[in-house]
């Protein structure tokens, strides 16, 4: 009979362990999420500092709560630093400018129903932060799509730490003020108004392109230039590999690119669906997550490649004009099915799992 | 390192393994240094792979240094020999160097302090003799693979000329940390590990050997270079320094490209692996007629005083050693062979066998082990295993008490190097999973033969009862048919005669 688990470990081999764990990787993508995460708050000022801090808390509460029911010793669990990053990355993928109950109720969604709910971490099938978006997205999509224009905590209209107190808690005064559109929302009412992207684009109230993340959108995905930077940090880290992100990127910008070859007036350029949204920040940051994502190199390049292309398929064909969350959701549930799949080859054998010839060694057979 | 030598090495390292702090020095550049006699050595009848050794010796006999004491039994086994010369004080059990802490049986010699050697016939050109005379001195000398595997020594070169092997490929790797016993024997007695691989290679009638020493052992290399240079048939090879370079498969297929198909051994593919170490033992037995009784053991970790390698007899006590070494503080986990694959003592008063190639004695800093954690599907095992297995799916499998769905993802493919579990940021035993799923399921397929070799007994006596009753009821019936001829056949003789 198997033990259930195996809890004190015996003095075994290996002796030697690394010096990484669990909350030295959590950590150091919270650090690598920090400068676009300041930047965030700099361009939305105080409403959006306050929304970050509530979502996380709530996170965090709603992990304390859950470990604290199923009778497990909180503290441990609670500073791994995962449900931090979970809370974190809600925060920062929600407009900046919500309501304190959004931040709220994201956060303890994320971590009980999303998380705790499976078994802790380790055990979800989706993305905490995602299911939690796309929860709030479905049944607050008023709240959910209200976009402010950037007014960075440095300017005279911003609001202060009063007036941004206010913001959280009894919503935006003169809304039409600060509102905005996002490109990729733009595009999409634009063309449902029959006005097309060769027309809109060249308004005046069109949103530009962006690289300095001076655009409407999410809290801190904007700072495409930040965002791409927390991401190679991670990677010359090594703690996340290429493959998802640069899959999950070229699984945007090739099928733009194309579509847009072909009819520019109703497709976007590559350009634009790279630097719009949640893409950099959900191939760097989200698509990456361990847990949700397959563990081989060629799994992780269909995962990322599929998250890619179905961004595109919903930003350019569905009813939303951002994709990303859904398209991660979709992934996580092929995730399991990419992994009966493609596996690895083991050494010794060809890809069925047949051993080699003697004579020849040869792989393929 | 230069850049350019970096981003070299980089390219050349391969993509399977673990790099952990190799811990080599100060021990490895410390003067090898002889153990003086100790006052009792106790020799184990099982130091090697198969059957164990037989005593041949009595309770109170005196023996010559290098005299056989156990004779081998069996087709793989190997004979063991008195290390100095002295008295047979017991013949009985001491613990073994295992964690169980069990017993098992030695010899135990009082040294008389002459050290007075048998005298062996020693062959004036080795070169000379049949490759089979070779294996026969390997084996009458006890030689066994020194690397950790202490496969006897003499079957291997047999299976090697059997299997027509045409490379011989020297295991100059130690990849485990802290280990540099084969270092200082590639640095100090480099000459000699080269006669050695001649002396394998003829007895196996391979054409090369290729040497592979992991390029974290500059000094080695130059040396075993300046060894080789007469020998264009040897073929000194730096590889990266990458765990577990020296296991087999691995450093096959870093030299020379082939991949041992998993159901089958290195032999099979026209290549064999020997350790440095052996060769060095090899040299010495057919050239200086000593078998093997002694070796090269290093002696480290943070409660160690003077870290380095010593040459002890076979059946030094561990305490022993460490008096000798000195500590700097009680030892907090004994360890016999490097921190990835050795196993813990349970106490010092174990003696040293001829796989022993280190004992590390670890202070309290150095064993911390954090609790394992929940799998975050990281990865990182699945990059480190160097056979290409998922550690992650395999423990996770062996946890629901799914063998056999361990056994599908690959787990008897697994050579317990240790990699996954080192490098988990989980800290999970991911090896213990492997070890208890391997133990479990040998069990298994243990009662399961004896299950069906009870069935099948059961129904040969059915099959034999019911073929008796046929039998029988044929030969009554045989008789009895018989009978009422010789009746009839007397009956007619009586109307006949009336």
């Amino acid at each position: 009979m198997t033990p259930a688990f195996i809890t004190t470990a015996p003095p075994t081999a290996p002796h030697a362990i690394t010096a990484n764990s669990v909350s030295t990787v959590m950590l150091t993508v919270a650090a690598a999420l920090l400068p676009a995460t300041l930047y965030g708050f700099w361009l939305y000022g105080w409403p959006s500092i306050f929304l970050w801090l509530i979502t996380v808390l709530a996170a965090l509460f709603g992990e304390a709560l859950c470990l604290k029911l199923a009778g497990r010793q909180a503290l441990p669990a609670l500073f791994d630093g995962s449900a931090l990053l979970t809370g974190w990355l809600l925060a920062i993928s929600l407009p900046p400018w919500s309501p304190w109950w959004i931040g709220l109720l994201g956060g303890l969604f994320a971590t009980i129903l999303a998380k705790q709910v499976f078994g802790g971490l380790g055990y979800n099938l989706f993305n905490p932060a995602m299911v939690a978006r796309v929860f709030l997205l479905i049944s607050f999509p008023v709240q959910m799509t209200i976009w402010i224009a950037p007014l960075p905590i440095t300017a005279a209209t911003a609001p202060g730490f009063h007036d941004g107190l206010l913001i959280l808690l009894h919503g935006i005064p003169k809304l039409d003020a600060v509102a905005s559109a996002s490109l990729l929302g733009f595009a999409k009412t634009e063309l449902s108004r029959g006005i097309d992207l060769v027309h809109s684009l060249v308004a005046a109230t069109a949103p530009a392109n962006a690289f300095s993340g001076v655009r409407a959108g999410s809290l801190g995905e904007t700072a495409t230039i930040l965002i791409a930077g927390g991401g190679l940090a991670l990677l010359f880290l090594r703690i996340i590999s290429w493959h998802i992100p640069v899959a999950m990127l070229v699984g945007i910008a090739l099928p733009a690119t194309i579509a847009n070859s072909i009819d520019p007036a109703r497709y976007l350029d590559a350009t634009s669906h790279l630097l719009s949204g949640g893409a950099m920040l959900g191939a760097f940051f989200i698509a990456t997550d361990y847990v949700t994502s397959p563990n081989t190199k060629a799994g992780q390049l269909v995962f990322g490649a599929g998250c890619g292309f179905l961004t595109y398929v919903i930003r350019t064909w569905g009813g939303y004009p951002e994709g990303v969350a859904f398209a991660v959701l979709l992934m996580n549930a092929l995730t399991p099915v990419i992994d009966r799949y493609i596996r690895p080859r083991i050494l010794g054998r060809n890809w069925r799992g047949a051993p080699l010839d003697p004579a020849t060694q040869k792989v393929k057979s | 390192m230069g850049l350019i030598e970096k981003f070299l090495h980089k390219l050349a390292t391969p993509n399977w393994g673990v790099h952990p702090d190799d811990h080599k020095r100060p021990a490895a550049d410390a003067p090898l240094r002889i153990l003086p006699l100790p006052a009792r050595l106790y020799v184990p009848l099982q130091q090697h792979v198969g059957q164990p050794g037989r005593p041949i010796v009595l309770v109170g006999q005196k023996v010559l240094k290098g005299e056989l004491i156990a004779e081998a039994q069996g087709n793989i086994s190997a004979p063991i020999h008195a290390p100095t010369s002295g008295t047979v004080v017991a013949i009985g059990e001491i613990t073994a160097p295992h964690p169980s802490g069990l017993p098992f049986a030695s010899i135990a010699i009082e040294p008389d302090g002459d050290e007075r050697a048998v005298e062996l016939p020693i062959p004036a050109d080795p070169f000379a003799l049949a490759p089979a005379e070779i294996t026969r001195l390997v084996a009458a000398a006890g030689v066994v693979g020194l690397g950790g595997a202490t496969f006897p020594s003499a079957v291997k070169l047999a299976l090697g000329k059997r299997s027509e092997v045409t490379t011989l490929i020297v295991n100059g790797g130690e990849c485990e940390p802290y280990l540099s016993c084969d270092d200082r024997v590639m640095r100090d007695f480099a000459a000699a590990v080269i006669d050695g691989v001649r002396l394998m290679m003829h007895a196996m009638g391979a054409g090369k050997a290729l040497v592979g020493i992991e390029d974290n052992k500059p000094e080695a290399i130059v040396a075993m270079r300046k060894a080789a240079a007469p020998f264009p048939e040897i073929k000194i090879r730096p590889v990266p320094a990458r765990y577990p370079m020296g296991s087999d498969r691995q450093l096959i297929q870093t030299l020379t490209g082939k991949e041992v198909p998993s159901d089958c051994r290195a032999a099979d593919i026209g290549v064999l692996v020997n350790n440095v170490s052996t060769a060095n033992a090899v040299h010495r037995a057919i050239r200086l007629g000593e078998p093997l009784i002694r070796r090269i053991v290093t002696l480290s970790g943070g409660a160690i005083w003077q870290p380095g390698n010593i040459l002890a007899p076979i059946g030094t006590l561990v305490s022993d050693l460490l008096t000798f070494a000195g500590l700097k503080s009680e030892p907090a986990r004994l360890l016999m062979g490097g921190p990835m694959m050795g196993a813990v003592l349970p106490h010092a008063n174990v003696p040293i066998v001829k796989g022993t190639a280190g004992i590390l004695a670890f202070n309290e800093e150095e064993i911390i082990t954090p609790e394992a954690g929940p799998c975050i599907r990281c990865g990182n095992c699945t990059r480190a295993c160097p056979i290409g297995l998922l550690p992650l799916e395999m423990a996770a499998n062996i946890r629901a008490d799914n063998l056999s769905a361990a056994e599908a993802f690959g787990l008897s493919d697994c050579i317990a190097c240790g990699c996954c579990a080192y490098i988990c940021p989980s800290h999970i035993p991911l090896v213990q999973y492997f070890t208890h799923a391997k133990g479990e399921l040998s069990a298994q397929s243990r009662s399961r033969l004896r299950n069906e070799a009870t069935k099948r007994l059961a129904r040969e006596r059915a099959e034999r009862l019911e073929r008796e009753v046929i039998e029988k009821a044929a030969a009554a019936a045989k008789r009895k048919a018989e009978r009422a001829a010789q009746k009839a056949a007397a009956k007619a003789a009586e109307e006949v005669a009336t």
